[in-house]
Order: C-alpha cells, then structure tokens, then sequence
C-alpha cells in the first residue's frame, strides 16, 4: 500500500496537469441531452425517427482541430419511429438487420475549420457493413462548460441497403434521410 | 303521377349525382378498409392505407359540398299518400337514419384524420399536399382515438343497411314508386 501511493501521487499529478488544458483531452459525451434523428418521407409523409441508444469517442482539440479524431457507434436497435408497428420492422433484415448488424459506425477522417464555430468532417460511415464517405457540417456552441454539436446531413439510405427487397422501391420511402444530431459533450477548450 | 308533379317531386340532379356517387364511394371505401385493416406490415399496406386517406379526405370534401348544396336544395317532401301510408316509427326512423348518416359522413373521416394525426402520420393529400394535423401527435390520445374509427365506421355500414333496406321495401314491397326521385334516370 505504502510503496503504491507515490506512485499513485504522481499519476494522479500528470493526471492534472494534462486535463484541464484540453490539448489532448478526451471529449465526454452527455448522451442524456444528446440526440440523433432522422427524417424520411413515406408516400409525401413525413417520418421522423430517433436512435435512442449512441456513444461518441471524440478527440478534439480547439486549438488544432485539424487534428481531431471522432468516432461514433449507433445501435441501431435503438431505432425508433414512435409507433409500435413500424417500430417491430426496423430491426428485421431487410431494414437494420440489428442481428448481424448491432452498431453503425462513423470515424472521421478530416476535420476542417471554417471558422466562427463550424467545421466540415469528413469520415466514412458504415450501416449494415455498407461503408460510404460522408461530408458532415458541424457548428458548436459552448456554454456552461458544455460544448454542444449540431448539424444535420442527407444520406441515401440504398446506398447502405436499408429497405431491402420490396422496400427498395423509392416510390414507397425516399431514399433521402436527413440526419440530424445534437450532441452535448463536456471537457473541450474553449473555441 | 303527372310527368310535372313528378319533376317537383324529385330531387335536384346534382343532388341525385351526389347522392349516387357518395354512395358508392362509401361502400367502396368501407369495404377497402375493412380488407386493409388486417394486411400484414408491406409496402402494400402502407400504399392502401394511403389511398384510404387520401379518398376518405375526398369523399369528406364531396360532403361538404353535398351539405352546402342541399341546404339551397332541400330534399323534396314525402309525397302526402307516402307519408300517410307510414307508421309514426317509420317516420322516426327515416328522420333519424338521414340525421345519423349526415353526422357519420362527417364523424368518420374526422376520426380517422384525428387518429392518423395523434399517431403522427400526417395525412398528405395525393401524396403532394401535406394537410394540417387535427390533434397534436400523442401516442396516447392516437390509442384512445383509434378504435373508434371503425366503430363510427360500423356504425354507418349498420345505417347505410337501413336506408337501403328502407328504399328496398317502398321499391318491392310497397311499390309506391318512391325511388323515383333519387333515379339516375330522370
């Protein structure tokens, strides 16, 4: 115990010296005041859906944002359109496959500044092993120590083979989905 | 009777042309959602419940008009040895039926719009004009709604059964030419 604890000491010292400056901190999300919703329309009607379950791996520097690394995970089980019935379709095969397929991931692969608060990421997205590049505009706010990320993207949701099969015709469901997120993260520098 | 009393007698013809075309229009349509209500989830049923709406809210519209156009063009009275003829029962009966129908032809398909409204499907007309919702989505009032579509729905079918069973009895049985005024036929 007695040999541990200047051990202990010392980490616990690096420990702080490294995370208030925010330089290589990593990012927490708060999931609870975070959201990712995604729009459709349905023969002219709109659908609009949420994933209720998420977790985000961000490494972003303000100071360096070029540098920044974020990497995201949906379960895609979570999917949720509000009503009971289609709520039962969305984890079978020809949708979300949530069997062989639990999570969509995104890892970026560029971010780009463009000043005043908003960026351009640039990453691959993967849905039922379907991995497409997206461009994502992202605009952060920061208040209460709390950085908050919005932005909103349109992927063809073929392209990643959801709405297999009969569902496939784009007459019935658009191929356009707008996604739409809200994510809250704690412990990045201030812009 | 006079080919000129007989005119006096008649409906107007838009009133006949209404008349008829609703008419088939909600047998046709009961009988769509009765079949659809039990499809399995498909791309099928998401197109039939979308034609549903989109003919209920047509059908609505028509009554509209139908309602406007008869408060200018009343119905024509029973004829004197027709209404003679009736028990006091009978003469409930067809004022009741005629109030009951008119008040479904508007109840239903408000029902069904409140329901697709509250369960958060908008009604988009002809799949291009998105209409206003009636309630605000909320899962529970769209489950409190929804079987009572069906049920008002039930409700006409069982007076719509009446009014032909009715007109069938003065056409067949009474053969007092009552039919007369509402034929296609002039």
């Amino acid at each position: 115990m007695k040999l541990h604890t200047p051990f202990a000491l010392l980490t616990l010292f690096f420990a702080a010296l490294l995370a208030p400056t925010g330089a290589f901190a990593q990012q927490k999300l708060v999931p609870t005041q975070s959201s990712i919703g995604f729009t459709t329309k349905q023969m002219g009607v709109p659908l609009d859906g949420q994933f209720k379950k998420f977790d985000a791996q961000i490494s972003f520097d303000t100071a360096k944002p070029e540098a920044a690394k974020i990497a995201f995970t949906v379960d895609t089980g979570s999917a949720t359109l509000g009503a009971p019935e289609s709520d039962a379709e969305l984890p079978k095969a020809p949708w979300f496959n949530v069997a062989k397929f639990p999570q969509a991931q995104f890892q970026s692969s560029s971010v780009k500044s463009l000043g005043s608060g908003k960026f351009q990421v640039n990453g691959k997205l993967t849905i039922k092993g379907n991995s497409k590049d997206v461009e994502v505009p992202v605009a952060l706010a920061q208040a209460n120590g709390q950085t908050t990320a919005t932005g909103q993207f349109t992927l063809k949701r073929l392209a990643y083979k959801i709405g297999e099969n009969e569902w496939a015709d784009t007459s019935m469901v658009a191929d356009d989905v707008q996604v739409k997120f809200k994510l809250v993260v704690t412990g990045m520098g201030k812009l | 009777m006079s080919s000129e009393s007989n005119a006096k007698n008649r409906y107007h013809t838009l009133s006949i042309v209404l008349h008829w075309t609703l008419g088939a229009a909600l047998v046709f349509i009961f009988f769509f959602g009765v079949y659809m209500a039990d499809l399995p989830f498909s791309p099928q049923r998401l197109k039939l419940f979308n034609w549903h709406k989109w003919a209920g809210i047509s059908i609505l519209a028509l009554t509209v008009i139908r309602l406007t156009w008869r408060a200018k063009h009343p119905a024509p009275p029973l004829p004197k040895k027709i209404e003679s003829a009736m028990p006091a029962w009978q003469l409930a009966a067809h004022k009741a039926t005629h109030l009951g129908l008119y008040a479904l032809f508007f109840v239903v398909p408000l029902v069904g719009w409140a329901y697709t409204s509250a369960a958060g499907f908008p009604v988009v007309l002809f799949g291009v004009i998105q209409l206003p919702d009636l309630v605000a989505p909320d899962k529970a009032l769209a489950a409190l709604i929804k079987p009572w579509h069906q049920t008002t729905a039930f409700a006409m079918a069982f007076l719509v059964a009446m009014h032909i069973g009715a007109a069938l009895k003065h056409h067949v049985i009474d053969r007092d030419g009552l039919l007369q005024r509402m034929s296609l036929r002039g």
